[in-house]
């Protein structure tokens, strides 16, 4: 027992700079490469694409089920002779004018909701009512009311939008820290001024959350609300198109108006928002 | 000598003039769903100018509460609170405060751009202006080499300093700091205490302390008040303007500290001075 507690020999090194080992070295390519995102989503879009064309000709019949590369075909002459890009022009303008409205409603909602205790049992209370309601089922009655054209269907997706991107904001603002809400106030910022300095940056996380799916649903709505009721208003959009080619069975150029549909989706997600990621929240050590 | 502090009013004696910061028989209330709690009871005190006044008292005793009642976030339900003979009822950059938690600097802002911000928040100086004395102030904490690295890329101890600076460069009446240093680790916490003395000597800035480690408030303060368990009461206050970092461990540090020990915790006078006391004893909560 008493060798376990004996003292032993204190010593001190002299230490030289480490110049024998390299301080750090660059990953192998391979490795390199595999840290690109793009990359990897890249491959897995070859793959789906190449299980698509696989399929398609085990299956032979075009009318069901027209193979990857005729796809590709139809959506390659749509784009040249313009009529795609039209299309795909008339549903996104009509998609951003609802999407910009839904957001400063929800803004202005949730604005509200943080300032006043009434405010917030509004909210409370009309997410619970309009969130669960499907937007799509609220056309008929937009019809009714907007007639039939752009204001209907702005009005639909402005319902599509509001309640998520408003859900999303105000769990965003309650999550703000209160030394970060004391602080803000110590600096004599009140009212709108208190919202837009201090809660709206730091619950950036979970708005971009909220505008996600604020777009996502907008569009879903959009291309829904023109397969539906498309014909109605003089010149329809992309789901319009859709709906078009299924009548005249121009499968090849369904899959291609999905295909879009899909595309623009992808292009958003990885562009616009991931852009918006990037440059906030991630570079600011808010998300990872 | 425990009889005098009851029904007290604040040591007038050293004062010339008005005080800088009055704070006179303030009770704080805050309310849970189910009751109202009672922080404090009527304390009293009184800040000149270029005081380092701290806090002091065990946790739960209302200290915190009364830092942010001369903040401004809480009113006094009886008492008042006035700052250069004007009552005190909201928050404003007239004093700043430097909280324990590092989040209190928005992770949206650089360095400089943290300490820049409550310059425009409340409109005290245009954006060049507040640059420049931003960069002075970032100088004065040794972070100029840091100024647009973001909040999340700096250590416990930076984010402490660049929140000194952002406080200091409002140029506050009074800058009032709640266990700024609690959530540093040992080494650090030493030089903080060491660097923040060093500029009030330069600075000479006014300073209210929130602190529950004894050695710190020794080492920081001129003043100390002692506040009691909960409901907080004003137990005593206590000189050490005499005491710095060079007196840690000397004998007449560790009987003040002693001292202020057995008036927190109500020991028996007898047998805490017959005890050899050690003094890492003393070091209450770290």
């Amino acid at each position: 027992m008493s060798q376990s507690s004996s003292v032993r020999q204190e010593y001190e090194v002299v230490l030289e700079p480490l110049l024998t080992v390299p301080v750090e070295r660059e990953l192998p390519l391979g490795q390199r490469l595999w840290q690109q995102g793009w990359l990897r989503k890249s491959l897995i879009l070859i793959v789906l694409a190449v299980l698509w064309e696989l399929v398609a000709r085990y299956q032979n019949n075009d009318l069901l089920l027209p193979t990857f590369l005729q796809t590709a075909s139809a959506l390659y002459d749509g784009l040249i002779s313009g009529e795609l890009l039209n299309k795909v022009g008339i549903s996104l303008v009509v998609l951003l004018k609802g999407y910009l409205i839904g957001i400063a409603l929800a803004f202005a909602l949730t604005t509200l909701a943080v300032s006043t205790q009434l405010g917030r049992d509004l909210l409370s209370t009309l997410t619970s009512m309009f969130n669960p309601l499907p937007a799509i089922a609220l056309l008929p009655l937009a019809l009714l009311w907007f007639g039939l054209g752009q204001n209907s269907l702005i009005f639909v997706l402005v319902h599509s939008v509001l309640w998520a991107l408003a859900l999303n904001t105000y769990a965003g603002f309650l999550g703000v820290s209160q030394t970060l809400r004391m602080a803000g106030r110590n600096y004599g910022l009140k009212g709108i001024r208190f919202v837009l300095l201090i809660l709206i940056p730091a619950a950036l996380p979970s708005i971009l959350a909220g505008l996600k799916i604020g777009w996502a649903f907008a569009w879903r709505t959009l291309i829904a609300a023109e397969l539906v009721f498309g014909a109605t208003s003089g010149k329809g959009g992309l789901g319009w198109y859709i709906f078009q080619n299924r009548n005249e069975l121009y499968t090849d150029k369904v899959f291609a108006g999905l295909a879009v549909v899909i595309l623009i989706g992808l292009l958003v997600e990885n562009l616009v928002f991931d852009t918006l990621e990037r440059v906030t929240v991630k570079r600011w050590g808010m998300q990872h | 000598m425990n009889a005098s502090v009851q029904g007290h009013t604040a040591s007038h004696l050293t004062a010339t003039g008005p005080a800088l910061l009055s704070v006179d028989q303030v009770s704080l209330e805050y309310r849970t769903p189910q009751r109202v709690v009672r922080a404090t009871h009527q304390v009293s005190f009184e800040i000149d100018s270029a005081d380092r006044f701290i806090l002091l008292g065990p946790s739960g005793c209302g200290k915190s509460t009364l830092l942010k009642a001369v903040a401004g976030f809480h009113s006094p339900c009886e008492g008042h609170i006035r700052l250069l003979e004007q009552a005190v009822t909201a928050p404003g950059p007239d004093r700043m405060v430097v909280f324990q938690e590092f989040d209190q600097l928005p992770p949206w802002k650089t360095v400089k751009q943290n300490v820049m911000f409550p310059l425009l928040a409340s409109r005290t100086l245009p954006r060049r202006e507040a640059e420049e004395r931003a960069l002075h102030y970032l100088d004065k904490v040794g972070l100029t080499a840091f100024a647009d690295a973001y909040p999340h890329t700096l250590s416990g101890g930076m984010k402490a300093r660049v929140a000194i600076a952002r406080a200091l460069a409002m140029q506050p009446k009074i800058l009032l700091m709640d266990e700024p240093f609690a959530a540093l680790d040992a080494l650090t916490r030493r030089k903080m205490q060491e660097e923040l003395l060093l500029l009030w000597e330069e600075v000479r800035f006014t300073l209210l302390f929130v602190t529950h480690s004894i050695e710190e408030a020794l080492v920081v303060g001129n003043r100390i008040l002692l506040l009691s368990p909960h409901p907080g009461r004003v137990r005593a206050e206590i000189n050490s303007h005499q005491y710095g970092l060079h007196s840690l461990g000397g004998t007449e540090f560790q009987q003040a500290a002693r001292r202020i020990h057995r008036l927190l915790f109500d020991e028996n006078d007898v047998a805490s001075s017959e005890q050899a006391l050690n003094f890492a004893d003393i070091r209450i909560a770290y």
